[in-house]
């Protein structure tokens, strides 16, 4: 069984959004970068879980970035992933991305690809469902729940209010969310470990780009909050109701 | 042409649908083109009324292999019907299933993708769509550089209220591949409102204290029709369901109204709602984080103030 996991790095939660160059880029001076958060804690658990079951299991990791990717990827390889692959190009366009992936899934040839639900910068949600299409494999978005049986896969997946369980043949792509698996933390043999693990960087595919980011803009400042004494909680919902008229 | 693809739960055109109908109709008068709908499997709503939207004309692929989705399988009908109807910008709702068909979409077709618009596109220069991003905390403004487009539209960033009109209904012919995924089982939570869908959330943080605490949240919420959400570390202690979680590592959520009880505001947690139009902060600490994101407060302990605030609102609705 090959697993491969789509990992990429974010800024961390904390981190100051601010641009530069006219608006054009993110500030990434000073930011200290993080795996994105559904890629490490639900994706490569997931799969570290598989490999605890079946110790058969190999765990590739991709990521499309440049060698400042690096820390992410030993951070990746540290809690459980047995090889990495860097392709080497930075994309804001997540079809470029996609397609760099699908390059390196192809000449893997992966039974489970796993991504995380979406990145917590650009709030895409696009890598994981294009990178199917373009490996023509099936794909179940938001999963909440993995078990595999065999080649067979049973997914749940979240639905507006509620969940749909599928089954469904590997290959397969799943992207991963809350409850798939639980946050581990990488302990000293797994970082010393991480050290010596295969790490192949590899050049792009060409590839044009479908998007490009004219501009970001930061959020308008609230106008301040209007405090409502304790003794007169009624005075909110009147406020509520006759000011902001919501209720 | 707009093609807009209307999402359905069991049969029945999802609020989302009615979002990206408006938008697709509204983008269509700016472009000078007209919207068409696209429906796929049965439908228990009446299609015409989608006229209401804006639409011209609503398609259906009437084939009950579609009542399920395969992501496959949807992508090569809406790539079809799109190819047919000669439609050279696709609508979707950017929700659950939005998530999972678009981006194989704009793969297949070639067609650069924005997910989880907040507005119609800028077309004084290029194809300009704006979203959030950074998790709330920014907008970008992204161009489409390809000929054929495809925009999912972020929930409630769009009204779902319908106008005047009905569409004509026809029917198209698609060939329909077999799915490879099988369905086993859906369930949803009957009786209420999706966190996705609702305009008005009820959310408690660990300043309740238990689970055994969550009858104020989940009262409040009935009576003003909204749906219930919660902090990670309260998912996490498994008070409340993960699908209440919202926040930079959960849901994404802007409603209308967003009533925060016992939630101190840390940025991760305001990632996920700092979109609500409106935000209530109760909260007993002067101090919390979460009063400097909110438009209301109420510096006091919940325990105190929720029963009144529900008295208060029972008494209104009377
Ligand atoms: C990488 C990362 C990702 C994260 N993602 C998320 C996320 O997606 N969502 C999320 O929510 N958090 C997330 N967190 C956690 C976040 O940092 C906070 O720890 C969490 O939001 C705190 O939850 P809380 O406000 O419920 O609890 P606390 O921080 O414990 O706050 C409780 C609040 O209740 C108030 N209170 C106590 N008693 C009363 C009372 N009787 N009446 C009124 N108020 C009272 C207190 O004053 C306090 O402000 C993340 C953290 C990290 C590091």
């Amino acid at each position: 069984m090959k697993i491969l996991v789509c990992i990429s790095k974010t800024p961390d939660t904390t981190a100051k959004i601010a641009f530069t160059d006219n608006n054009r880029k993110f500030a990434a001076d000073g930011v200290q970068w993080i795996l994105n958060p559904y890629d490490e804690w639900y994706a490569l658990v997931r799969a570290i879980e598989l490999k605890e079951k079946d110790p058969a299991t190999v765990i590739h990791l991709a990521t499309v970035g440049l060698a400042d990717a690096e820390p992410i990827i030993r951070k990746a390889l540290a809690l459980g992933g047995d090889e990495a692959i860097r392709i080497n190009i930075d994309s804001t366009d997540t079809f470029v991305i996609a397609s760099q992936l699908a390059a390196v899934a192809k000449e893997g040839g992966y039974d489970l690809i796993f991504t995380g639900k979406e990145t917590i910068d650009f709030n895409g949600a696009t890598v994981g469902g294009m990178l199917a299409e373009l490996l023509d494999i099936p794909f179940i978005s938001l999963a909440t729940k993995f078990e595999l049986n065999g080649s067979t896969a049973t997914v749940t997946r979240e639905i507006e209010g509620g969940e749909e369980t599928d089954e469904v043949n590997l290959p397969l792509l799943v992207s991963c969310q809350k409850g798939v698996a639980e946050q581990r933390i990488p302990n000293m043999k797994g970082i010393m470990g991480a050290r010596t693990k295969p790490l192949k960087v590899v050049e792009p595919v060409s590839v044009t780009a479908l998007t490009s980011i004219v501009s970001f803009e930061l959020p308008p400042a609230k106008a301040g909050v209007k405090l409502v004494s304790a003794d007169q909680p009624e005075e909110l919902v009147r406020l509520l109701h006759e000011e902001a008229k919501l209720i | 042409m707009v093609l807009v693809y209307i999402d359905q739960y069991n049969q029945q055109i999802k609020k989302t649908a009615f979002e990206a109908a408006n938008y697709g109709s509204q983008l269509a008068a700016k472009l000078g083109t007209e919207a068409v709908g696209l429906v796929l499997g049965s439908s228990n709503n009446d299609l015409a009324s989608l006229g209401k939207y804006g639409l011209k004309k609503v398609y259906k692929v009437s084939n009950d292999a579609l009542n399920q989705l395969d992501t496959q399988v949807y992508t090569t009908v809406i790539a079809a019907a799109a190819d047919s109807l000669g439609a050279d910008i696709i609508v979707l709702s950017g929700n659950v299933n939005g998530k999972a068909i678009a981006p194989r979409l704009s793969a297949r077709l070639h067609a650069g993708l924005v997910t989880g618009a907040i507005s119609l596109p800028d077309t004084s220069q290029g194809f300009v769509v704006k979203k959030a991003v950074f998790s709330g905390k920014a907008f970008a403004n992204i161009n489409i550089e390809t000929a054929k487009k495809i925009i999912t539209v972020s929930p409630n960033a769009f009204s779902h209220q319908p106008g005047e009109g009905s569409a004509e209904v026809a029917d198209l012919q698609v060939n329909v591949p077999t799915a490879k995924v099988k369905v086993l089982s859906s369930q949803v939570a009957s009786g209420q409102v999706p966190l996705s869908d609702a305009e008005i959330v009820v959310s408690g943080g660990r300043g309740l204290k238990g689970p055994e605490n969550w009858g104020m949240i989940e009262d409040l919420a009935k009576l003003l029709g909204a749906a219930t959400a919660c902090s990670r570390p309260v998912a996490d202690a498994h008070w409340r369901p993960h699908g209440e979680h919202v926040g930079q590592t959960g849901g994404a959520i802007a409603p209308n109204l967003y009533f925060a009880v016992g939630i101190s505001g840390a940025i991760q947690h305001l990632a996920g709602v700092n979109r609500s139009k409106t935000i209530v902060v109760i909260n007993k600490d002067p101090e919390a984080p979460f009063f400097k994101a909110a438009d209301y407060g109420i510096v006091g302990d919940a325990f105190e103030v929720m029963p009144k605030i529900i008295e208060a609102v029972k008494k209104l609705k009377q």
